[in-house]
């Protein structure tokens, strides 16, 4: 029955078009993309480490406002296998760049699009922080302002589980 | 004396412009608060109306992000850009300009939480501006996804 009942609502997701929630649990969502500086980034590359994905836009005060903690998070816990990885939801590179000149940041940013955003469930308010284990699965999902001092626990625990 | 006053007052001077420089373009945005609340409907109300198929639509703009919009939007609704740049002020004046002063128009933008949120305030102001006086906001607190989506009020897709 709790099949039947699965299958339902596989189904339903498909007929509507939504996506399907990724969240604790879910096998991260692999992705491609360029960032700022022309590289590519994806994810597969980053197998073995703790990434933090950080979806965020350059006219999102909180998202940068964030954007200091997350240098200094990949400055202290890089050594230790962090990835930060910011992905901007703003609609040109443009601002990303104009705003990256005046605040620069530690870790590699990209810009996201509307597939990878459905990809990750939606990405329908900013800023959203998907930390994802060294085996590519997420651990949890932030949605909002979040407690920096939470996800930064959470972070230092994940590099402490054995490799 | 003099001297130092005058050193003083340019150090002071120097260092409020550079201030004002560096605040970023967000900062100077008008907050979501200076709407009086009389304007505000709540998530679930709206969509109450929506449901109510006598009641008369109003026009509904989304004035946040397109990516968003793109994912997920009230039904019915139009995107006018996001308020917080002259672009997006000017295709939401463009839409509404020709539209008589009593028209229903409703709001939304739910880019990020509310007390942050850098469009519906600008949005707000330019319709005031502009004479509309029936104008509505949608009190979305967190985000679209949060306070509409994952509530299951209706919902359509793409650009």
């Amino acid at each position: 029955m709790a099949y039947l009942r699965l299958a339902a609502c596989a189904l339903g997701l498909l007929l509507t078009g939504a996506a399907w929630p990724i969240g604790a649990g879910d096998r991260a969502p692999e992705f491609s993309l360029d960032d700022v500086a022309g590289k590519t980034l994806r994810l597969a590359d980053f197998r073995g480490k703790v990434v933090l994905l950080n979806f965020w836009a350059s006219w999102c005060a909180p998202c940068v406002e964030e954007m200091p903690r997350l240098s200094a998070w990949q400055r202290d816990y890089g050594v230790g296998g962090l990835r930060v990885i910011g992905v901007s939801m703003d609609d040109q590179l443009a601002p990303v760049r104009r705003l990256l000149a005046k605040h620069p940041v530690d870790y590699p940013v990209g810009l996201g699009d509307v597939a990878l955003a459905e990809r990750y469930g939606k990405v329908l308010g900013l800023p959203q922080f998907f930390l994802i284990d060294r085996g590519g699965f997420v651990v949890a999902r932030y949605k909002g302002e979040v407690d920096l001092t939470q996800l930064e626990a959470a972070i230092r625990a994940q590099l402490r589980m054995p490799r | 004396m003099v001297k130092r006053s005058r050193f003083v007052k340019v150090f002071l001077t120097g260092f409020a412009l550079l201030v004002v420089a560096a605040r970023p373009a967000w900062a100077d945005h008008k907050p979501a608060s200076s709407i009086p609340a009389e304007a505000l409907i709540q998530p679930a109300d709206f969509a109450a109306s929506l449901a109510a198929s006598t009641a008369p639509k109003p026009l509904v703009l989304q004035v946040g992000f397109r990516k968003a919009y793109a994912q997920a939007h009230i039904p019915g609704s139009e995107y006018v850009g996001a308020a917080s740049d002259d672009d997006g002020l000017k295709s939401l004046r463009d839409r509404v300009t020709a539209l008589p002063r009593d028209t229903a128009i409703v709001i939304y933008c739910g880019c990020c939480p509310w007390r942050k949120c850098p469009n519906i305030a600008a949005a707000f102001e330019a319709l005031q501006q502009l004479g509309f006086k029936k104008v509505r906001v949608i009190h979305i607190t967190e985000d679209f996804g949060t306070d509409w989506v994952d509530k299951g009020f209706p919902t359509a897709t793409g650009s």
